[in-house]
């Protein structure tokens, strides 16, 4: 009940993009047509799946004050907090450098769907954002920040798809020419985050 | 040169700054305009951040191999972050500010302006100009972030720095503004003004 609780509530009430304005340079930039948004979308999901445990498992051993105490005594005090951006970042970097070398081996009708947005993530602000609110949330074990990642990139992929739906229908609109394109996107991501409000509060 | 300069360090301000025009950035620039005092701190310390880092990289520009840059780009910039993350947090008027910036102090990593200038400037110009556009670009990145934070503090909560300024005329705070969804709308509207100004920027 716990998990499901949490993973509603990543999905809906604390969305990426609406809740925390998460990989938005991304979204903006690879919402204009439904089928290449999707393809981003589940390399978001994919890659959040892979790399928060790994972040939580680092964190809770070696990161953490006091999370070196496995190795001894005169371990238990050292905090290495601080070491956690360049940590997380490289982890990110590295998993996405092999996720991309595994998945061109072996699927490669999916690395061509893929391809050119999985070198995208690494620095896409979604993926960090995960590892860090991760860290903030402390979670209790591994089980958590699995069903904290997919739901924030399922939340991430019902975003980005629905914004890419309404950019088709809006390009047969008329808009002003000063709102055309950038402007009246943020207008409506801003509206579609006021309806996301709505969820706000839910818990089961 | 000097009027290269010159315009290297007064574009991006205005005419090609990074959010607006680029669509760079957007991922932490909002969730921290709420207050001014903490769009202020963010704006300086990404001022800081990309300057240095521009130098740095630009200074080790012949030395690394391009099929490696982009994990060297990363440490760099995890390593100014972390400077500026422990800098913010060891004097007691920025540790309540770092607090409330939470996790977008850390994101500035992959806050796209950074990686973007670099790869895009950084890399192929001398130290000096490298430098002084990494500071352009920062600043025109605070400039509208603190617009947008100027405008969302004053009608969210009547106040400026904290100060009182609309509550003593009678006026009844505006939550909504306070609510993340209206910091795209208001930048959607930046966008809108902008580019009614400039026509050449707007989109077909």
């Amino acid at each position: 009940m716990e998990y499901l609780n949490l993973f509603v509530k990543s999905i809906f009430v604390d969305n990426m993009i609406f809740a925390y304005f998460l990989g938005m340079c991304s979204f903006l930039a690879v919402s204009k047509n439904v089928k290449t948004a999707a393809g981003l979308g589940v390399a978001v999901i994919f890659v959040l799946l892979v790399t928060l445990p790994i972040n939580y498992l680092l964190n809770r051993y070696v990161l953490q004050p006091g999370a070196l105490s496995w190795l001894g005594e005169r371990f238990a005090s050292v905090d290495l907090s601080f070491l956690s951006f360049i940590i997380f970042i490289a982890v990110i970097a590295a998993i996405v450098q092999i996720v991309e070398m595994v998945v061109e081996k072996f699927s490669p009708s999916l690395y061509s769907s893929l391809g050119i947005f999985l070198p995208l993530i690494a620095v896409n602000c979604a993926i960090l954002g995960g590892s860090l609110f991760m860290q903030q949330k402390d979670f209790a074990g591994v089980g958590e920040s699995l069903v904290y990642a997919l739901g924030s990139g399922i939340g991430w992929f019902l975003a980005i798809v629905s914004l890419a739906a309404i950019r088709e229908k809006m390009s047969y609109s008329n808009v002003p020419p000063a709102l055309k394109g950038l402007g009246i996107t943020f207008i409506t991501v801003g509206l579609m985050g006021m309806a996301f409000m709505t969820f706000m509060g839910i818990s089961l | 040169m000097n009027a290269k300069l010159k315009e290297t360090l007064l574009n991006p301000i205005f005419k090609g700054n990074p959010i607006t025009v680029l669509v760079l950035g957007i991922c932490s620039s909002l969730a921290v305009t709420v207050t001014l005092k903490g769009a202020l701190v963010m704006a300086l310390s990404v001022i800081v951040v990309t300057g240095i880092s521009s130098l740095i990289l630009s200074l080790l520009r012949n030395t690394i191999p391009s099929r490696v840059r982009i994990i060297v780009q990363l440490v760099v910039v995890a390593m100014m972050v972390i400077l500026v993350d422990q800098v913010l947090k060891s004097f007691e008027a920025t540790y309540a500010i770092d607090k409330q910036l939470s996790v977008y102090i850390g994101l500035i990593i992959t806050n796209c302006i950074v990686m973007g200038r670099i790869e895009a400037f950084a890399l192929g110009n001398k130290p000096l100009p490298s430098f002084l556009d990494g500071v352009a670009n920062g600043a025109g990145y605070g400039l509208i972030l603190i617009i947008v934070a100027f405008f969302r503090e004053l009608l969210g909560s009547g106040t400026l720095f904290g100060f009182d300024i609309l509550n003593r005329f009678g006026y009844v705070s505006n939550n909504l503004v306070i609510l993340p969804p209206f910091a795209l709308i208001l930048l959607g509207c930046i966008i809108w003004v902008q580019r009614s100004i400039q026509k050449d920027l707007q989109e077909k």
